[in-house]
């Protein structure tokens, strides 16, 4: 017997929201199982990893703290993810669009320079990015360059640029020669949102790229096009769409939200260049536009799931003593579970019997 | 017991102001204490010697403290894992890697009651302590070890980060090693990585393969000294013992002993005498452990074992000047007959005879 697999011709709207919710269930119960196996309490579990994170406002601001650099990536992915084009660089788009945005920053320390500096640093940083986007995105288009490989390979040049000035040229000096710059005057510092909270305005950042991609994807030419070139590439040729203007554009798109990002997390959180910016954010932005479905709205709620699997993991640790083994295994399961319910919705699983086949 | 007072000056513009007796504590018969590993428990390195340290305190205090402790946390994204520390009724709260020193002075801040200690750093305030191990003391012994071990004249070195640190390390380890060996050679390499067992081990295969036959690190896991085992070389265990890993490699490890200093602190917290201060203990304090010199001549252990009481007795300082730079020019002598633990914690050169640069 062999599983047989084959596309649904109507698909059920509601089977379709349905399944993500079916998908959380499963994979509660399959973790709930896991910890009961290991002698503890799979509700307390449940409550420390789900409740109380969402029934504290200091959890819920660290929850869209950490979701603001995961939605502004996803969101750029996904213009690139929905046109069939394969931007796996995006954790180095968000390195050299913290390079560029920094960059002003540390040349305006110590200087009474004003108000200026913010706006003009996310800028560069947006710049910054959607360059770094724009060379896998040139290399394929005039010389056929797997795109996979070349964004997915920059990541490493840009992490090695910012390894490289953080130990050299932008050491603080007074650092006792640790790689980090000076910590960024007031004026190059991404303001909190409330006073004493961790929310700073990338979160209004990141939800007004969600809107404006909402009204981009639904209701212009652009996301029209966007849609024809992954789906049907021949006929956004016949349609007179450009597959190299369109591959410039998404990139560019992409690679300017990741940068925007990058600066948002050293300017708003991190206050200084250090080796290290990010917790793979880059790469963790992958699968929150797939758990989204590449849908702006989808994006949103992922990155708010996942920024929740990693306080729920923290709170499961510090206060049940879970291992830290448990949530990363847990947010498998979870991805597993949402593709899995996907498939389901989208395919017909027949089971054929030896010999009934082709 | 142990040695203070490590930036006092230098560090004046970075820290915060020490206010004037600061919190006065009370006495308290319960409390909780918080760690904040940089790596897994089971690196059997870095985290898993503070994971002991832990331990030990549970041990000390039954029913009187208890321990919680959150693993593999990033240092870009640690301070949320602190603050929620913090949050959840911990009154001492240890930060062990580096990289915290901005999120946990932040956070030290904003909870002025609650205790704080970061480890390796120079950022102090009223209720945020520092505390690091000097573990160049135990690296001279190693480097003089390694420079009568070995049988090419070329000795290795896998490093983490060119951090001062690790630099001082591999100074220390090198000048041990030309002190009973002048045509040595040293190969370093760096992982870029505190704890990836297969960057280490790739890291340590790469030196081997230069004809490198004992080598060292300054990396957490024991993947270094595994592969020098299986190419029948040596290797010195890093922060925990590492002889289950490579019996017949392993010639003594360097440990960090955390365990005597987190239980007095605990205790003072618990005494209500807990003070901001910065600890640097060596191997007179007990915080660097030497284990039994083993898979070496017996001259080789004597001298290794002199060499041992030497320092801890205070006779011999693995910085002692002169020291020479790379560029044939002496350094500047700033402390007394030997580098100044300014210079140390901030070392930023490799001395001579050293044919690698710093990378920059």
């Amino acid at each position: 017997m062999r599983f047989e697999l084959t596309p649904r011709t109507n698909i059920s709207p509601v089977m379709r929201a349905v399944a993500p919710v079916v998908a959380f269930i499963t994979a509660f119960l399959i973790a709930g199982f896991v910890i009961w196996l290991m002698g503890r309490s799979p509700i307390a579990a449940f409550d420390v990893y789900v409740l109380q994170p969402l029934s504290d406002p200091w959890s819920l601001q660290e929850l869209v703290v950490k979701a603001t650099p995961l939605a502004l990536i996803a969101i750029g992915l996904s213009y690139c993810f929905r046109a069939n084009l394969w931007n796996i660089g995006a954790e180095g788009q968000y390195t050299m669009g913290a390079i560029f945005g920094s960059w002003l920053a540390l040349n305006t320390h110590g200087t009474d320079a004003g108000l200026w500096v913010l706006p003009l640093m996310l800028l560069l940083s947006i710049l910054g990015g959607a360059l770094y986007g724009l060379i896998p995105a040139f290399l394929k288009t005039r010389f056929g360059v797997n795109e996979i490989l070349t964004s997915l390979m920059l990541v490493y040049v840009a992490q090695q640029i910012l390894d490289y000035l953080a130990r050299g040229p932008w050491r603080d000096p007074k650092g006792f020669n640790f790689p980090q710059s000076v910590t960024f005057d007031p004026a190059a510092t991404l303001p909190s949102i409330l006073e004493e909270s961790r929310v700073h305005y990338g979160a209004i950042f990141a939800l007004v790229a969600i809107l404006v991609t909402a009204v981009i994807l639904g209701r212009t030419l652009f996301g029209y096009r966007l849609k024809l070139t992954g789906d049907a590439p021949r006929a956004a040729q016949f349609a007179g769409f450009s597959a190299r203007s369109t591959t410039l554009a998404v990139f560019a798109i992409s690679g300017g939200l990741a940068g925007l990002a990058g600066i948002v997390e050293v300017s708003g959180q991190i206050g200084q260049i250090q080796p290290s910016i990010s917790n793979n954010y880059g790469f963790t932005a992958i699968t929150v536009a797939f758990l989204g479905r590449l849908n702006p709205v989808g994006i949103l709620i992922a990155s708010l799931v996942v920024a929740l699997t990693f306080i729920g993991g923290e709170n499961a640790q510090i206060l049940l003593k879970l291992p830290l083994d448990l949530t990363q295994a847990f947010q498998g399961i979870l991805l597993m579970c949402v593709l899995a319910a996907d498939a389901m919705v989208s395919y017909r699983i027949r089971f054929a019997t030896r010999g009934g086949g082709k | 017991m142990f040695s203070g007072k490590v930036f006092g000056a230098l560090a004046g513009a970075a820290v915060l102001a020490l206010s004037a007796g600061g919190a006065v504590a009370q006495p308290k018969d319960k409390i909780k204490v918080g760690f904040i590993y940089v790596g897994p428990v089971g690196d059997h390195g870095w985290s898993y010697q503070h994971d002991q340290g832990r331990q030990a305190i549970e041990k000390a205090f039954p029913g009187k403290v208890t321990t919680t402790f959150v693993e593999s946390v990033p240092e870009a994204d640690s301070e949320r894992a602190i603050e929620q520390l913090a949050r959840t009724g911990h009154d001492l709260i240890f930060t062990t890697s580096f990289g915290f020193m901005e999120p946990t002075l932040k956070v030290a801040k904003k909870y002025p009651n609650i205790k704080f200690e970061h480890a390796t750093g120079f950022k102090r305030a009223p209720n945020l302590a520092t505390y690091a191990a000097k573990f160049h003391e135990g690296r001279y012994i190693i480097g003089q070890i390694a420079g009568k071990m070995t049988k090419t004249d070329t000795i290795g070195y896998v490093g983490a980060f060119p951090i001062p640190e690790v630099i001082a390390g591999i100074n220390a380890f090198y000048l041990g090693a030309q002190s009973v060996n002048p045509d040595v050679k040293i190969k370093i390499v760096f992982a870029n990585t505190w704890y990836d067992p297969a960057k280490e081990g790739d890291a340590a295969k790469a030196l081997l393969d230069q004809g490198v036959d004992v080598l060292a690190q300054h990396t957490d896991s024991p993947a270094p000294i595994q592969a020098a085992e299986a190419r029948g070389k040596f290797g010195f265990g890093q922060a925990s013992d590492m002889e289950r890993f490579a019996p017949k490699a392993q010639l003594t490890a360097i440990v960090d002993n955390w365990s005597d200093y987190y239980v007095a602190r605990t205790k003072a917290v618990l005494d209500g005498t807990w003070k901001s201060e910065d600890t640097w203990g060596g191997l007179d304090s007990k915080m660097v452990v030497m284990t039994p010199y083993k898979n070496m001549p017996d001259d080789v252990k004597k001298l290794a074992e002199e060499t041992e009481a030497a320092i801890r007795s205070g006779k011999l300082n693995p910085f002692k000047c002169p020291i020479i730079g790379q560029d044939g020019k002496e350094i500047e002598c700033k402390g007394n007959g030997a580098l100044s633990d300014e210079q140390v914690l901030g070392m930023n050169f490799y001395v001579k005879g050293i044919e690698d640069k710093i990378p920059q």
